[in-house]
């Protein structure tokens, strides 16, 4: 045996001496390792991984991060109860670096290194569906936010039969989106001629698909709906789309990228004279942080958007006990920003994997933990979550919707520009904000 | 008819900014032979020192180069002369890699200091004013002052190149450092002279792209991509021919985007490479490697 292994070794590409370094290395690796080991601690400690872009182009969605997880470890400082046991609770953040195989990466580090009970991860396809598929690969249990849920899901090669068995997922739909910019329009006299100016990007390939996309139900609610073909990211010239929206007379624009592009359309826009025969301009994606409207500054004002959460949604923390406005305005307090929509989100994802833990009994066996995920019945700061609701909010197995409304960037009182709720014709239980004005 | 006027008026007004990116870099590339992969995130640099200066002085875009302007000289002078005179050499990898050191440096500083909100600089009614010529036919502002500047820049740079005592100085620099050196003229000097003037026109354009668009600590590279092209189409060394470079790429993904919004980028790449195949050195080149 130990000759079979001395052969092995003797007939690899490394020299005698250099393999002697190497494997001395290696032991006093391996015997480092294994020093430190808290014995004591181990066994009362639970922990969660979480993944979200910090850094990079999606940073904006991960700028929440550090506030979110300061506040909600101040609330689990004294550990949380499982059974009968009190647990320490250790939130492990990595920064997907809004790179997808960045995102992989990290999460099995954090599953087979760091050795998480429960994986946790948000914002955009590029940061979930990567963590979801690592999830599924290796058994690990997974709730996951802030990518309409079809990107996810179909996105990922589920069917509507088939789904998945570790991961699951908490959003709205992209056809909860389109029903609310619909139902925006629906409330303004126009033309009911649209155009719709779509990136090329994970997100954009779908709404941009002529049969899954934005089109059928635009064109269904009796909207001329206007598509050139989908632009890549990062264009600095947008005089064929300006020209073709001005020939065809649109009085509607909508469309799905993320905010420089918008900004550079919206210029140009302006240059070109397409902005004043325009009602209403609703776009996703573009419009979401504070910081998008001030880089545009007056000329955001009017702009419409999908809401998510606001600090005058109608739900408070079960971790922490505050509200939405409470939330927001501790937020603002710490950091002296205006508050965005993913901190409700992030907040929740957190808050939904320590309510998990604390049902599942044995949080050494994943089972157990998806066994407990499967059972969700809670009411998180972004609305009522649960994957057995067996009504609309469940589109399909792993997926729970969470209430969406169209909302107006106006100018706002203490921060430049505010995110007034307009619309919450598909969502009832927020309240309204203000009245929609057209633009112009 | 009218709309390709309008798609090839507005490629060149386009190409006008990409000129701007790649001047600074042409010279660079002149003088050093030094191929400047941080160019792009010195553009965002400058824009985000702009922003500084515009919020704590209250001076508009433009006013505001008064300062960024000697900044963004000083920094060129200084890199140059603290780490970039370094790598110079025989090789060619060695500035590659600082510089592409250097790309990563400067995105995550500016990322930890400004956080990666997206941000513009406000110019006021200027961004979106715009003459119309004719009924589908209106030209920005904005981005006819873009494309003058870029004009009027090279015009100065010739002069300064051709009738100046440090002109010479640089061209003989740029040709043969050793006997440039045995003449009297300190070539590290000189670089970093270079690379202050570059860093100059960086300032420039920095500030001209933070009207025209948003800007955040991770949109360097993608600016740099261009301006390499203007480079190369136009032909290394020639001032001219980059702002032709420029235009061609502008007018060039215009014609795409016509065709279909999809082909823009593309288009612009394929421009780049059909030069490439029929003039390896580019339409205009002053330097030859030989």
């Amino acid at each position: 045996m130990s000759d079979k292994i001395q052969n092995k070794l003797t007939s690899l590409p490394v020299g005698r001496r250099k393999f002697l370094t190497y494997s001395g290395g290696l032991a006093a690796a391996a015997a480092a390792s294994t020093l430190p080991a808290p014995a004591v601690n181990a066994a009362s400690k639970v922990k969660i991984g979480f993944v979200s872009p910090q850094t990079g182009p999606l940073a904006p969605f991960g700028e929440a991060d550090k506030f979110v997880l300061a506040d909600a470890r101040e609330a689990l400082k004294n550990g949380i109860k499982i059974g009968n046991k009190t647990y320490q609770v250790e939130i492990i953040s990595k920064d997907s670096q809004s790179n997808p195989n960045r995102a992989a990466e990290v999460t099995s580090q954090l599953i087979l290194k760091d050795k998480v009970n429960i994986m946790i991860g948000s914002s955009t396809g590029d940061t979930v569906n990567p963590v979801s598929d690592q999830c599924e690969l290796n058994e690990m249990p997974c709730v996951t936010s802030d990518t309409p849920w079809q990107i996810v899901y179909f996105g990922r090669g589920a069917t509507p039969k088939k789904g998945f068995k570790w991961t699951y997922h908490f959003f709205w739909g992209i056809d909860d989106m389109v029903g609310n910019f619909i139902n925006m329009w629906n409330t303004i006299d126009s033309n009911k001629k649209l155009g719709s100016l779509i990136a090329n990007d994970s997100d954009g390939v779908v709404a941009g698909n002529p049969k899954m996309g934005f089109r059928p139900p635009m064109t269904g609610a009796g909207y001329n709906y206007i598509q050139p073909p989908i632009f890549n990211p990062g264009s600095n010239d947008f005089t064929a789309q300006i020209s073709q929206f001005k020939k065809e007379g649109i009085e509607i624009l909508t469309g799905l990228s993320v905010p420089p592009d918008f900004a550079t359309f919206w210029t140009q826009a302006a240059q070109q004279g397409l902005t004043k025969q325009l009602k209403a301009a609703t776009f996703a994606k573009a419009l979401l942080f504070p910081p998008a409207i001030e880089a545009l500054g007056d000329r955001g004002v009017g702009l419409t958007s999908e809401v998510w959460w606001s600090p005058s949604h109608p739900f408070k923390s079960g971790l922490t006990g505050k509200s939405a406005k409470q939330v927001t305005d501790a937020y603002t307090t710490k950091t002296g920003k205006q508050w965005t929509q993913p901190l409700g989100f992030k907040h929740a994802n957190i808050e939904i994997a320590i309510d998990v833990l604390k049902r599942c009994g044995d949080p050494g066996d994943p089972n157990a933990i998806l066994n407990a995920i499967e059972n969700t019945n809670y009411n998180s700061i972004v609305g009522p979550i649960s994957w057995k609701f067996g009504d609309r909010r469940n589109p399909v197995k792993n997926a729970c919707r969470t209430p969406l409304v169209g909302g107006q960037w106006k100018k706002g009182k203490k921060f430049k520009y505010d995110l007034v709720i307009v619309n919450n014709k598909l969502s009832p239980e927020i309240p309204l904000g203000g009245d929609l004005d057209p633009l112009g | 008819m009218i709309e390709w006027a309008n798609t090839i008026i507005q490629g060149i007004l386009t190409g006008g900014l990409y000129a701007m990116f790649a001047t600074g870099l042409a010279i660079i590339f002149g003088v050093m032979r030094l191929v400047n992969i941080t160019h792009g995130d010195l553009i965002v640099l400058a824009a985000f020192i702009a922003m500084v200066v515009i919020e704590t002085t209250g001076f508009n875009p433009f006013l505001s180069l008064i300062i960024v302007l000697p900044i963004m000289f000083i920094i060129g002078y200084f890199l140059q002369r603290g780490i970039l005179n370094y790598t110079l050499g025989d090789d060619l990898l060695p500035p590659l890699l600082v510089t592409f050191g250097l790309s990563i440096v400067i995105q995550n500083v500016l990322l930890e200091v400004f956080s990666a909100d997206s941000q513009r600089l406000k110019a006021g009614a200027i961004e979106t004013s715009s003459i119309q010529l004719t009924d589908g036919l209106s030209i920005g502002i904005f981005p006819l002052i873009t494309l003058l500047t870029a004009v009027t820049m090279i015009i100065l740079l010739q002069q300064l190149f051709n009738r100046t005592r440090l002109g010479r100085a640089f061209r003989a620099t740029s040709d043969d450092p050793t006997t440039a050196q045995l003449m009297g003229i300190n070539h590290k000097h000189i670089f970093g002279l270079a690379m202050g003037l570059a860093l100059g026109l960086v300032a420039i354009a920095g500030v001209l792209m933070a009207v025209r668009s948003n800007f955040d600590p991770s949109i360097g590279p993608a600016k740099l991509l261009y301006a390499f092209e203007a480079v190369i189409i136009g032909g290394l060394g020639s001032l001219w021919g980059t702002l032709i470079g420029g235009i061609i790429l502008g007018v060039a993904q215009n014609i795409g985007a016509k065709i279909d919004p999809g082909w823009q980028i593309l288009a612009g790449h394929i421009a780049f490479l059909i030069i490439l195949v029929f003039r390896p050195n580019g339409l205009f080149p002053r330097t030859r490697d030989d």
